[in-house]
């Protein structure tokens, strides 16, 4: 009588699907362009309005792209570690200031430190969207031939800096 | 001090709840009378310690006490005393609390109207709603206490969301949650009956009323949440395939499918197996549902703020009581008999169709819900599966099951014949094609999917006059009204509760094919026309309410130049958590809402304002109710009713009941369809 | 219930930037306007201009993006999302749909940028066909067993004959019970 036992055999199927469910992060969406060429921007820059930066002009070297703006809480939790990182002098980072104010943003860094190599300005977020940015602060590993190599949803933290990003970095750069 | 008392009630209510689900069980099994006699004592008194817990926290709600994490999060000393006495379940905690709280009820209420019953068959049915409660008492000690202090205490509660200071989420949540647990009763029920041995159409007498009860229960429920989502989310939509709206739904159609298996199973002795594996499923569903709404593996706006250890208490929880009872039906049910004889073609093989189609439709809807938590657990990728999804898979699924809805009381118990069901349905469908393909014009334009649901719906309502005619026609001899009162309560309760789903349906073909949506800049003065009402806008004033400021519009409705009414629609802060919450303002109507939204201030007084005109959108709603009312009206009938013979009476008629069952002859009496 | 995010679930399609359509229209609507004034006792009173600049497009963007998830809130569509992304979002799709481009191509583009999360309606692809197909697998199996059973269970099942007693009992049920056994 083993039809009688299918409906413990499928919801033992589930009870698997559930339990792995439970370690899933169901709110972080991988991004489709890793592996992918970054997409082309080219941008005032936060300090110097006049002065423009093209995401070409970083070909040939490994670089940080750091989504940030002064609206954005979690972004503190993350500061520290990147001014480390910036200070270390292991890879440049590039912050991309997203919909943000210019005088805010300035205020910003002056009270929490200034970790980008520059910053350049995304008023109204359309070098977000290119991106697919959804979710500020988000950060990206880009390759000597300007490919994406990693996106790094939410605030960067020590675990994802030691496991991830510096090893990933050390690697690219080799 | 009352959240340690509080505590305190909870703790004894778990020791007696661990009684329950232990000596009553054991009792009935090695034939102790004693412990058999302990099952209704026991349930009353968990209840009382349970309704002493669930005070505590309600008083600690009333009373501010901030030093109670749970009110210090989901209160606030403005918040208005409804509004304060519902955040008591606002929570996570505290809607446990009230789900313990219900089972213990729904216990009481078994153990009250059970005298009847053989006193094992009430022992293992008390038992194992014990053992359920012990589970959820568990977790709430031992996960998510409600009484836990916070000290130093808040000087200030953070607030109750404002979404949910409102009436409708007074009642809407203990009414789903009545629905919820109500399925306990069925679970326990069948859980029983897999235990003695003992299924026969007796055991569907029980289990049918109390089933009956917590699906209306369930419909009320689901109803009251999708209008207050109407109502109060601002853009009027009403039902959205959302992960927790499906886990509300799962246990509807499951539930909706055991109403009538029972019935079958009842009258006829059949299905019996099936019967026991559906009660199974409507109640794991509903624990399901609590399982995705608190573990935090599915995203959804309902979601409770959640945590790890949660989830894995209650998916353990979920794998002993769903995992028990499967293989205690893997191991039982081959035993069951197989009860009456019918044809391919007859009542039960088409009740037994239409279960099939409402259980694949609630496969559909099960899979479409976690197949994001499938395929991203098998690192396949995260997918979204929304409303396009679950309407190209239902929509086709309920065409044929309500097509069934009509042929299904027309057609003999045990063997029916499809020529003749034709021949006699024929102006049945006749009638509802012609009506659906005119209607619409009525309407003003002919939409091919207004006329498609529209069929539907005028189908279920035509062959409920062909049944009743053909009822009355065969009842012997009388007036109309004589004959009318001959017919039973439950015979109409089912015609009530279809007609309530052919009302839905109209309801909501029209409003998808003919609702009218404008946004427009309003200055002072200026008028919009829609649906034949021009809506003019007297400007927009500041008011303060008890725990926000708000700005409120001032719009005359006029038709014909006539000014019918004033509609307010606001624009509300709310002062303890600064969120902005749009308060439309809604005329009902039986043939249309208008419904208005105040969208942003713009310079000099003018505001952007969203006008609504949507026709028959209350008639989802009255669908729902119509239901409702079938199965109240199902449950007075008179068999259920309590009977004061004497026990011996009773058995005796249920043992007869289960040899009529074996013979359609006698079950369907002098009663024939 | 606690809404993690409830201030997103409230709608908001409304546009930023708005161009006075009344002006373009001037002329034909002083023609109204005299016509209103003859005729209709709401004659001082002026026709509320459309928020959206082409209620025709927007209706189009609002339909498109009805299907698209806005991924920072929980779970609400592009066009029932007040967030702020849901915003620039809804301005991009409207914005591409003025530079003539069609919905197919909107999607890819968004699909480029956001995967398939972004889809209400998962694409049909082999991971899915198990999503899609699920339900109509589910209805013939089911179909078929229901099929099989019914057969197989009209010869399994014997009508017992009744016995002498169980026709006394039956008897005697009819008579009590008439009228009240539905």
């Amino acid at each position: 009588m083993t039809r009688f036992l299918l409906p413990l055999a499928a919801f033992i199927v589930l009870v698997g699907f559930l339990a792995v469910g439970l370690n899933l992060k169901p709110r972080e969406v991988p991004s489709p362009l890793i592996g992918k060429p970054a997409p082309v921007f080219q941008s005032q820059l936060l300090h110097e309005p006049e002065r423009m930066l093209a995401s070409q002009d970083n070909l040939g070297k490994v670089w940080l792209l750091n989504v940030w703006a002064s609206w954005c809480v979690s972004c503190r939790e993350e500061h520290p570690l990147l001014v480390e990182l910036a200070r270390s002098g292991i890879v440049p980072i590039y912050g991309l200031n997203y919909k943000d104010k210019r005088d805010l943003a300035l205020q910003w860094l002056n009270q929490y430190g200034d970790p980008y190599t520059v910053s350049v300005v995304d008023p109204e977020g359309r070098i977000g969207i290119d991106y697919g940015v959804y979710g500020v602060p988000e950060t990206y590993v880009i390759d000597k031939n300007g490919v994406i190599r990693h996106k790094q949803i939410g605030p960067v933290t020590v675990e994802s800096l030691e496991k991830k990003i510096l090893p990933l970095i050390k690697e690219l750069q080799g | 001090m009352i959240p340690e008392l509080g505590n305190f009630a909870l703790i004894l209510a778990l020791l007696l709840a661990i009684t329950q689900g232990t000596l009553p069980i054991i009792g009935a099994a090695r034939g102790i009378p004693s412990w058999v006699a302990l099952a209704r004592p026991v349930v009353q008194g968990q209840f009382v310690f349970l309704a002493i817990a669930f005070g505590c926290l309600a008083y600690s709600f009333v009373n501010n006490d901030f030093s109670v994490m749970n009110v210090a999060r989901n209160s606030n000393s403005e918040l208005p005393i409804q509004y304060r006495i519902a955040a008591s379940w606002g929570s996570h905690e505290g809607s446990l609390l009230l789900w313990v709280f219900m089972l213990a009820g729904w216990s009481v209420a078994v153990s009250v109207f059970s005298r009847h019953l053989p006193d094992e068959m009430v022992a293992r049915v008390l038992g194992v709603m014990g053992l359920v409660s012990v589970g959820f008492i568990l977790f709430l000690l031992v996960t998510s206490n409600p009484f836990d202090r916070l000290l130093p205490a808040a000087f200030e509660g953070s607030d109750l969301n404002p979404l949910l200071q409102d009436p409708g989420m007074v009642i809407h949540p203990p009414m789903l949650y009545m629905g919820y647990v109500g399925f306990s009763v069925a679970f326990a029920f069948a859980i029983a009956a897999l235990i003695s041995g003992e299924m026969d159409a007796a055991w569907a007498r029980w289990s049918r009323p109390w089933t009956t009860v917590a699906w209306v229960f369930l419909t009320i429920g689901i109803m009251l949440g999708s209008w207050w989502a109407y109502y109060e989310l601002g853009w009027g939509g009403w039902w959205f395939w959302d992960p927790v709206e499906n886990a509300s739904f799962l246990p509807w159609l499951v539930g909706t499918a055991l109403v009538h298996s029972l019935a079958v199973t009842e009258k006829r002795g059949s299905f019996k197996s099936w019967t026991v594996l559906l009660a199974i499923c409507a109640f794991s569903l509903s624990l399901l549902g609590t399982f995705l709404v608190r573990s935090g593996v599915l995203t959804s706006v309902h979601a409770f703020a959640t945590d790890p250890t949660r989830g894995v208490f209650i998916l353990a929880f979920l794998v002993i009581v769903i995992g028990s009872s499967l293989l205690l039906f893997a191991w039982r049910a081959p035993k069951v008999g197989l009860g009456g004889k019918f044809d391919l073609v007859s009542r039960e093989s088409m009740l037994l169709a239409n279960n099939l189609l409402l259980m694949v439709a609630a496969g559909s809807v099960l899979l479409g819900t976690l197949y994001p938590l499938i395929m991203d657990s098998l690192d396949l990728g995260k997918i979204s599966v929304g409303t396009p999804y679950f309407e190209a898979v239902f929509v086709p699924l309920m065409t044929p099951a309500i097509f069934l809805m009509g042929l299904g009381p027309l057609a003999r118990w045990k063997q029916a014949s499809l020529p003749e069901l034709m021949l006699r349905l024929r102006w049945a469908f006749g009638v509802s094609v012609v009506t659906a393909l005119l209607m619409p014009f009525v309407m003003g334009e002919w939409k091919p999917l207004v006329s498609f649901g529209l069929l539907l719906a005028f189908w279920i309502i035509a062959t409920i006059f062909v049944s009743i005619r053909q009822r009355l026609h065969n009842s012997g001899q009388g007036g109309l009204f004589t004959k009318l009162a001959k017919q039973s309560r439950s015979y109409y309760s089912m015609h009530l509760a279809h007609f309530g789903i052919a009302v839905f349906i109209i309801g909501v073909t029209l409003v998808n094919g003919y609702e009218t949506e404008k946004d427009v800049r309003m200055e002072i003065g200026s008028t919009v026309t829609m649906g034949g009402y021009t809506f003019r806008f007297n400007g927009a004033s500041p008011v303060s309410g008890p725990n926000y400021q708000a700005m409120r519009g001032d719009i005359d409705v006029l038709r014909n130049g006539e000014k019918i009414r004033v509609m307010q629609p606001e624009k509300r802060t709310y002062n303890a958590s600064g969120m902005a919450m749009t308060e439309p303002a809604i005329d009902t109507g039986f043939l249309r809402d208008l419904y208005v939204a105040l969208g942003e201030p713009l310079e000099d007084g003018a505001w952007v304002v969203r006008v609504y005109h949507k026709p028959f959108v209350d008639w989802i709603w009255f669908g729902c109710l119509l239901m409702a009312f079938g199965g109240i009206l199902a449950v007075t009938d008179r068999r259920y009713r309590l009977k004061v013979h004497n026990k011996h009476v009773e058995t005796a008629t249920v043992a007869e009941d289960k040899r009529a069952a074996s013979n359609p002859r006698l079950s369907t009496g002098g009663k024939k369809a | 219930m606690n809404l993690a995010l409830p201030f997103a679930l409230l709608k908001n399609s409304y546009p930023q930037k708005i161009s006075d359509l009344r002006n373009t229209f001037a002329g034909k609507q002083l023609i109204l306007l005299l016509a209103f004034v003859l005729l209709s006792p709401l004659s001082w009173a002026k026709e509320a201009a459309p928020v959206a600049e082409d209620p025709v497009l927007e209706r189009r963007m609002i339909a498109l993006s009805e299907d698209l998830r806005c991924l920072v809130c929980q779970n609400e569509s592009l066009a029932g999302s007040r967030a702020d992304f849901a915003n620039d979002l809804r301005r991009e799709i409207r914005e591409q749909m003025q530079a003539n481009k069609s919905d197919r191509e909107i999607i890819d583009f968004l699909v480029a940028r956001y995967g398939d999360f972004v889809l209400y309606r998962p694409p049909v692809k082999p991971a899915t066909y198990l999503l899609w197909g699920g339900p109509f697998a589910f209805l013939l199996t089911g179909a078929g067993i229901l099929f099989f059973y019914l057969k197989r269970r009209r010869k399994q099942v014997e009508e017992p004959p009744l016995t002498e007693e169980q026709h006394r009992h039956a008897e005697a049920l009819l008579k009590e019970d008439k009228g009240n056994n539905a």
